[in-house]
């Protein structure tokens, strides 16, 4: 669904919400995609949940990643995936990674994050993952 | 406005300001979906009467935090602003980080901004192929202005020209030899000089140096194109800015030079596009045609010579009896 037909590169939205100035994480994600060939919108740091949620439309991406390690995901994500769904665009993939501890991992993916990924992932791991998310097939 | 009854109901959406179909429809057409070319063409009649203003310069100049002031300052007047900004596609993978976002400063909520980022996917002259399409459809959507951010490049992106009603070209202050080489293409395309960064040591000297390199060009059509000095941090210059911007636009209407300069960049697009469609249908004929595929043979034995070939192809294939 996430794609409708469509034929062009797979893009991705890669952003920071929050108060939280690590970026690395995110820069290495946003980078790898693109090394796998997907067009990867960087919103950047402090990013309110509207304001990827505004991105992300008009970008009219595939897929968001969040990245966070600020200990703000609990707050943040839902507010983002609601935020979607009032939108009515909660079909937009959404995964996310950084330091996330499993039981709130648990949670956010019965919430709706479709993969959570924490320190040490392999970016080949986050690229497949992305590439089955963006296509749709969640 | 009740509009044309024959728009299809996606165009219709676009024009009442549905920012979601405008987005998806942006989408298509970056991928040349034969699906969207309808609406495309339908939305035409209502395009060309908007200021399109072309942001470009090296890397780093500062051109997409020039963007987010002056959105700053357009909506603070009421102004709703388009953009579409773009950065390049990697060569290796076809990829791409579109990073113009990241100084994007505005309300989440505010409508009256619409901000697209686009990979130019191989296109070189700092644009992508599509671009001039996409700043149409946002022409269509009824954005007051619209901003095109190109590629940094190091050399100065041309093409934006082709797309642009003012053009503005983005220095810093120490480019020094970069500007000697920049030079032509700098008098080619620049309706508007920034000299920003001005809050770094050399500004004045940049600005100086700049406006007697514009004292030796000769005022292209009437219009000298004025150095402004800016600063995003001040920040400083902005007002200005807009107001040698919006000096050019008007001069381009109490001239009459719009409709020249729009009729210009139309001719061009048009012979563009079959210059396009016809180099694939040679291309693709050349590998079918018998007859093309014994000219071909010729030319690999070096018994024609190309521009011979290419002539005589032309004239009996093509050119009119
Ligand atoms: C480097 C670092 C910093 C650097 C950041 C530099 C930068 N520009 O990024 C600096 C020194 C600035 C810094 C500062 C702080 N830090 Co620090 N920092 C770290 C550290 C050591 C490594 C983070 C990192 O860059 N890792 C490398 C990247 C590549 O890994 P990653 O981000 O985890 O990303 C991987 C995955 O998580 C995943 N991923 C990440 N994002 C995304 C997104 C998507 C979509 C997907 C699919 C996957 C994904 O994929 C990546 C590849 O595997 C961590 C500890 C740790 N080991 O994680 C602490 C850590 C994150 N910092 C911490 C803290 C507390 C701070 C400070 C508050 C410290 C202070 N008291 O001053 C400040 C706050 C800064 C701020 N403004 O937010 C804590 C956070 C605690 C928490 N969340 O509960 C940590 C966990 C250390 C700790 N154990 O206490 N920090
Ligand atoms: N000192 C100073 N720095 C500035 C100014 N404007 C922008 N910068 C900085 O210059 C860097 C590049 O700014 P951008 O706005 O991203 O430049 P850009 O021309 O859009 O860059 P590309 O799109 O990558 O070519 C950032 O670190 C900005 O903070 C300014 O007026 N003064
Ligand atoms: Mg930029």
């Amino acid at each position: 669904m996430a794609r409708r037909g469509r034929t062009g590169p797979i893009r991705v939205l890669i952003a920071k919400p929050g108060l939280d100035g690590h970026d690395r994480g995110a820069k290495v994600v946003a980078r790898a995609l693109r090394d796998a060939g997907m067009e990867v919108i960087y919103a950047g740091l402090r990013q309110t949940p509207e304001e990827v949620v505004r991105a992300a439309l008009e970008e009219d991406v595939d897929l968001i990643g969040l990245s966070i390690l600020s200990g703000a995901h609990m707050a943040l994500f839902p507010k983002i995936l609601v935020l979607l769904k009032a939108e009515k665009a909660g079909n937009i993939p959404v995964f996310a990674g950084g330091i996330i501890p499993d039981e709130d991992a648990r949670r956010l993916k019965k919430a709706g994050i479709k993969a959570i990924f924490g320190p040490g992932t392999t970016l080949q791991e986050i690229v497949t993952t992305a590439q089955r998310l963006a296509r749709g097939a969640a | 406005m009740t509009g044309s009854p024959r728009l299809p109901p996606v165009a219709r959406a676009i024009v009442d300001g549905d920012r979601r179909a405008l987005a998806r429809t942006i989408s298509a057409v970056e991928n040349g979906d034969p699906r969207v070319a309808g609406i495309v063409r339908s939305l035409y009649p209502r395009t060309g009467r908007t200021p399109v203003i072309g942001l470009t310069g090296p890397l780093g100049v500062g051109k997409s935090s020039l963007l987010s002031v002056l959105i700053g300052q357009l909506r603070a007047r009421g102004k709703t602003v388009g953009v579409v900004a773009v950065d390049p596609s990697s060569p290796y993978s076809g990829g791409s980080v579109l990073g113009d976002r990241i100084r994007l400063e505005r309300k989440a909520n505010d409508d009256g901004v619409f901000f697209r980022s686009m990979a130019s996917r191989g296109e070189a002259g700092g644009i992508a192929a599509s671009t001039r399409e996409v700043a149409r459809l946002l022409d269509a959507a009824g954005f007051d202005v619209v901003f095109v951010e190109t590629v940094g490049s190091g050399q100065v992106d041309v093409a934006i020209r082709g797309v642009a009603t003012t053009s503005v070209v983005i220095l810093v202050p120490h480019l020094g030899d970069e500007v000697q080489t920049l030079k032509a293409g700098l008098f080619e395309i620049a309706d508007v000089f920034c000299v920003n960064k001005a809050d770094l040591p050399g500004a004045d000297l940049a600005a100086k140096d700049l406006s007697e390199l514009v004292a030796l060009g000769a005022a292209r059509d009437g219009w000298a194109p004025p150095i402004v000095p800016t600063s995003t941090t001040t920040p400083s210059g902005i007002e200005e800015l807009w107001t040698a911007i919006d000096a050019h636009e008007q001069f381009l209407d109490s001239t009459g030079q719009r409709t020249q300069h729009e009729r210009a960049r139309l001719s061009a697009e048009i012979a563009e596009r079959v210059k396009d469609r016809m180099g694939r249908e040679v291309a693709e004929r050349l590998t079918r045609d018998p007859e093309l595929r014994r000219l071909l043979d010729r030319v690999v034995a070096r018994t024609l010579d190309p521009a011979t070939a290419a002539e005589e192809l032309f004239r009996t294939h093509y050119a009119p009896k």
